[in-house]
């Protein structure tokens, strides 16, 4: 109960989880501070969805300390369970169930459920409430799983892999939703493989490898903390060739580049300057592991 | 305390609505047994004797198909589909989510038990049952016993493609041995003593003496000793080993 009124949602120091012989989670520190927006990315079998599952209580830890909203999650108190919403990457629900009626059900087991109405509204479900659930497409079904888990108005929403199977309209509605979240106070732990979507709506993220942190820090910041170039100049040269440079003072080298082309009577097609994306960081970081 | 029965309550009533909403699952739940009784009826409806033992002997295997076959079945399929799994993440006592999928298969027991006492009465002039509370004695005790193995077991069943295959397994050697068809004083004496040591054969002689033989409950003593074992033994597996999630394959 220490740091429930701190503003502190999850810490984590330490923590280590291993399977048999295998070391999935080596040894993580990270904080999630209330109200924000924390991604955590990292390929396939790097130990997100472990890690997650440990601070939703589902799985014990091996080692080291995690404070979830001032709970233990290994202990996984009611009180706890009252105060988050879990999306799993995988989860079922009855075939024979309607949205309304699910909704319903599941806001009841909270003391202080939302309208389930504004719920419906809010994951995009209008006009689905008396649906079946085993009639609806892989995308409803996946904002069905969005509407349970925040039926019961949580203070704290992980999200794992949200909007996997979505189309392009229905993950920016999505990640409209998860940005209202925010802005009602609600602290969200976000897995993704998009780099996008962590870019998107992430204040804050941080990159797992072979179950440890490799970086950390809000999206548009891991550019020059990963030691790449904070910007890349890109456009098509007098022979009709993409060049592509990187930089860190790219006011001097637009100047040299203009005023060469200008020189020379040619235009600079193509021109874009753009900042490192977090796919770049990422693509940097994972290539770094594997020479 | 209240809280925990009140969302018992809630899930016993989905439960039941969703039960209904799968008509040919609900459908032949009831025909099942109907159709064993309608089937054994025709065969021997000339012979009292045999319909003396083949309607406390369906009763009986009504009891282990609405409790045991079908918790193993059910709770294979929620772990597999993640419904469990989403269920333990929320604040509802798992003592109340429990309490409500057994309240469940109570409900569909007490049903078939009604089903074929009243088909006995009317189709076989079985006669209505002899002792009211013996029988209510034993169905309860055969309830509690099956419904807590039926969950036990689906801890066995890895998955649920291969549920048939495990439940069947266990469901008909049972059946056969223990006298649903036939009585098992015709049997070899190793078949007679695995049958007296499994809990089928005890609830059909308790059923049987409720419905048709009118013995008092005292004279059944060891029958209710029997089933209150595997009971225990039950409700025992079926909580230590409960498993939420799917095991990885």
């Amino acid at each position: 109960m220490i740091l429930s009124v701190s503003d502190t949602a999850i810490e984590v120091r330490g923590l280590r989880k291993s399977y048999g012989d295998f070391e999935a989670v080596r040894g993580i520190d990270f904080e999630v501070r209330r109200g924000e927006v924390f991604g955590l990315l990292g390929p396939n079998g790097a130990g997100k969805t472990t890690t997650v599952e440990i601070l939703e209580g589902y799985r014990a830890r091996s080692a080291g300390d995690v404070s979830v909203l001032g709970f233990d999650p290994g202990q996984r108190p009611r009180e706890f369970r009252a105060r988050v919403g879990i999306v799993l990457q995988s989860t079922g629900i009855y075939r024979h169930i309607r949205v309304r009626e699910a909704l319903s059900h599941f806001g009841s087991m909270y003391p202080h459920p939302r309208d389930v109405d504004e719920v419906i509204a809010l994951t995009g479900l209008a006009g689905k409430e008396d649906a079946m659930a085993r009639t609806l497409s892989g995308g409803q079904r996946r904002r069905l799983d969005l509407a349970l888990a925040l039926v019961g108005d949580p203070e704290l929403v992980f999200l794992d892999e949200p909007t996997t199977g979505f189309d392009p309209a229905a993950r920016r509605t999505a990640w409209d939703t998860i940005r209202s979240l925010r802005d009602l106070g609600k602290t969200v732990l976000l897995t993704t493989h998009y780099l996008d979507e962590a870019q998107a709506i992430a204040d804050r993220v941080a990159i797992i490898q072979d179950g440890r942190i490799a970086i950390e820090g809000a999206p548009g910041d891991l550019g020059s903390n990963a030691g790449a170039p904070r910007y890349r100049v890109v456009y098509r040269n007098g022979t009709g060739r993409d060049v592509e440079q990187e930089t860190d003072d790219p006011t001097t080298l637009l100047h040299e580049l203009t005023g060469a082309a200008l020189a020379r009577g040619e235009r600079l097609e193509g021109l874009t300057v753009t900042r490192p994306t977090l796919e770049d960081v990422y693509l940097e970081l994972t290539a770094e592991r594997e020479r | 305390m209240t809280d925990v029965a009140a969302l018992a309550w809630r899930q016993y009533r989905l439960e039941r609505r969703l039960f209904w909403r799968n008509p040919s699952a609900a459908f032949f739940n009831f025909l099942l047994p109907l159709l064993f009784l309608a089937f054994f009826g025709a065969a021997f409806h000339s012979d009292h004797k045999e319909l003396r033992i083949i309607v406390p002997g369906i009763a009986a295997m009504s009891v282990m198909s609405t409790t045991f076959t079908a918790l193993a079945y059910n709770m294979t399929f929620l772990r597999e589909q993640g419904v469990l799994k989403r269920i333990r993440g929320t604040p509802m006592p798992a003592i109340s989510y429990l309490l409500g999928v057994a309240g469940n298969a109570v409900t569909n027991t007490a049903l078939q038990i009604t089903i074929i006492t009243v088909a006995g009465r009317i189709f076989f002039h079985t006669g209505w049952p002899r002792e009211w509370a013996e029988l209510v004695v034993f169905v309860i005790l055969g309830v509690v016993c099956f419904a807590s193995l039926g969950v036990a077991f689906s801890h066995v069943i890895p998955n649920f493609d291969s549920a048939p295959a495990y439940v069947n397994a266990v469901f008909f050697p049972v059946v056969a041995i223990s006298g649903v068809f036939f009585d098992t004083a015709h049997s070899p004496g190793f078949m007679k003593g695995i049958a007296q040591a499994l809990p089928l054969y005890h609830l059909i002689s308790g059923l049987s003496a409720a419905m048709v033989k009118g013995t008092s409950l005292s004279a059944n003593a060891t029958a209710l000793g029997v089933i209150a074992a595997w009971a225990f033994l039950g409700i025992g597996f079926a909580v230590r080993g409960f498993s939420w999630d799917q095991r990885r394959a």
